[in-house]
């Protein structure tokens, strides 16, 4: 007893031991720096020093209508863009799981937008939206549909929906995925039973595909609404937030606030505000993955 | 079970084909515009059709964005950097989370998890601060250190699953026969994780390349430490921009990750769907 009561312990140091560095490295680099935000956020933090002033960072934040017209405009961005990450990704994912010729290729094929560094990808869709000269302008012209040059950019609503466009782009690749990868996983024998019974292919994706899958579906809508709350590199090279605030979500405004003029303390307050929204979604996505993973062990 | 009618297979390819362009289009245009001359690409009205196509924009971009080698350059030390630190710090911690029962092994695997969850944003300012007092901003150290702690989470869950699959018996075999805990690790573990580890590697590779942003564009001004997103996005401030040559200039610094994206896609993609889909 005494000698398995040991080597249990000893393996338990082992194990700290090994886990030890890469522990010690998040906690500095990401632990504590959330930390230093939160405390930071009831300073007056610049580069010349600080001073604490209890909650007048988040005073001026909350009574500020431009604040609480980025947080709306944040869901209203999200919310359109994940409905659009999934129902393309589904729609997708159904296509690319047809049983025909090429489909192996076509999977490759959807990946590089997910791939591809996020800020370079930016730089084409760039070009695609100019204004004079972009192709989706060209092609607007030359159907009719403009009357001359747009930039998409350069006016607020489709500066706000070129943004989810391409956030869309971005995004729907992983979707697809991990869609095709969650209809791959459904055991084949469930559709021949059905096919036997007589289901139509209608009946068998309603019937079958959809509910198996369902577990995968909402995790992913918790997943791709984090990283797309989390989105900054696409509205900052197309829009750097604008024009006139029109594509500025909470983190634009953030890093706008603390990096763009230096006011760590006012910066700090809005990045807390994006951590608890973000903790909020992670408690979602945990506390579902933790249940899912009891069903499947419970079988 | 019942086979496509023709109806339903040009259907389904049409399908496959509305949603290919979405995919695909800013690449073929990128590619197409890259190889046009930019008197053409400027042309009133717009014009779809060039006919002399070249690759002098090529071959001109090295003039036009003079320092654009050293950002390629810095483009894979720096994820190269990131990819072999964070393999250092991963490989231990897997390597336990694989093989030892321990207090708190689970809530600390998610609590990785929700580290995953948070975007750089939310930490810059203390890591402005930090990275100021020690000396480190404006240097390769700046966008390495938090590149490498955004890498450990994924790639801790990745690796575990890798190194679980070796049977355990082996080493327990091993044990028995009297090798000492480093000869297992070096005879037994190393040789057969080898393929887990290239993966990984790899996939912190493309995760570090792909990173190259936020970090890059707040804690690093210098020109000489750039890499190639941020470069060529400083670069498109400046006056008019040369369309065909930062076109080009963007998909030769996309083309790295690509390839070794294609030919290894099968195994990144099996690693990362495992984790949400199985589990």
């Amino acid at each position: 007893m005494k000698q398995k009561l040991k080597s249990y312990n000893a393996q338990t140091y082992i194990a700290y031991a090994l886990i030890a560095p890469a522990a010690i490295y998040i906690i500095l680099i990401v632990a504590w720096p959330l930390l230093e935000t939160i405390r930071l956020s009831f300073t007056n933090s610049s580069l010349a020093g600080e001073d604490y002033v209890g909650l007048e960072n988040y005073q001026k934040m909350f009574s500020s209508k431009k604040f609480n017209g980025i947080v709306s405009r944040t869901f209203i961005w999200m919310f359109f863009s994940v409905s659009l990450k999934l129902i393309i990704g589904l729609i997708g994912a159904v296509l690319l799981n047809a049983n025909l010729k090429g489909r192996s290729i076509f999977r490759v094929l959807v990946m590089p937008p997910w791939v591809v560094p996020i800020a370079i990808g930016m730089l084409g869709w760039l070009w695609l939206y100019n204004g004079y000269f972009g192709i989706i302008a060209g092609v607007g012209m030359r159907t009719g549909i403009l009357d001359g040059p747009f930039g998409f950019l350069a006016y607020k609503q489709s500066a706000f929906i070129s943004t989810i466009i391409a956030d869309v782009w971005v995004g729907t690749p992983m979707v697809t995925v991990f869609f095709l990868a969650a209809m791959q996983g459904v055991p084949r024998d469930l559709y021949e039973a059905a096919y036997c019974d007589g289901a139509s292919r209608w009946d068998r994706f309603f019937k079958i595909t959809l509910p198996q899958i369902t577990p995968v579906i909402i995790t992913m809508s918790l997943l791709s609404a984090i990283w797309t709350f989390n989105s900054f590199e696409i509205i900052w090279i197309l829009t750097e937030g604008g024009p006139r605030g029109a594509t500025t979500t909470l983190i634009i405004d953030t890093y706008k606030q603390a990096l763009g003029n230096y006011k760590f303390g006012r910066g700090a307050a809005r990045a807390v505000v994006v951590m608890i929204l973000l903790m909020l979604f992670a408690g979602f996505y945990l506390a579902l993955l933790a249940r899912i993973n009891r069903k499947i062990s419970h079988g | 079970m019942d086979k496509y009618n023709p109806f339903e297979k040009i259907l389904i390819y049409s399908g496959i084909l509305v949603f290919m362009t979405f995919i695909l289009l800013p690449f073929v245009e990128m590619f197409y515009a890259s190889l046009r001359p930019l008197d053409h690409l400027f042309r009133s009205p717009y014009q779809f059709y060039s006919d002399d196509l070249s690759f002098w924009a090529y071959r001109e971009m090295w003039n036009t964005v003079p320092m654009l080698g050293r950002y390629i350059f810095n483009s894979f030390f720096l994820a190269s950097c990131v990819a072999i630190l964070t393999l250092l710090f991963v490989i231990p911690a897997a390597y336990a989370y694989a093989r030892f029962k321990f207090p708190a092994k689970n809530t600390s695997l998610y609590l990785l998890l929700a580290i995953n969850m948070f975007s750089g944003a939310v930490i810059l300012i203390p890591l402005y601060k930090l990275l100021r007092t020690l000396g480190l901003l404006n240097s390769y150290q700046s966008m390495i250190i938090p590149g490498v702690a955004f890498l450990i989470p994924t790639s801790i869950w990745l690796l575990k699953s890798y190194f679980e699959k070796i049977p355990i018996d082996l080493e327990e075999a091993a044990f028995v026969d009297g090798a000492s805990r480093v000869q297992i690790l070096r005879h037994i573990i190393a040789p057969l994780s080898t393929p887990g580890l290239v993966v990984v590697g790899i996939y912190a590779f493309i995760g570090a390349y792909a990173q190259q942003f936020l970090f890059a564009i707040t804690f690093n001004q210098k020109k000489e430490y750039m890499p190639i997103p941020t470069g060529l996005y400083e670069f498109i401030g400046y006056q008019s921009v040369k369309w065909n040559e930062m076109m080009a200039a963007a998909l030769v610094g996309m083309l790295p990750v690509l390839l070794l994206f294609i030919f290894l896609q099968k195994y990144i993609v099996e690693g990362l769907t495992a984790g949400a889909v199985k589990n």
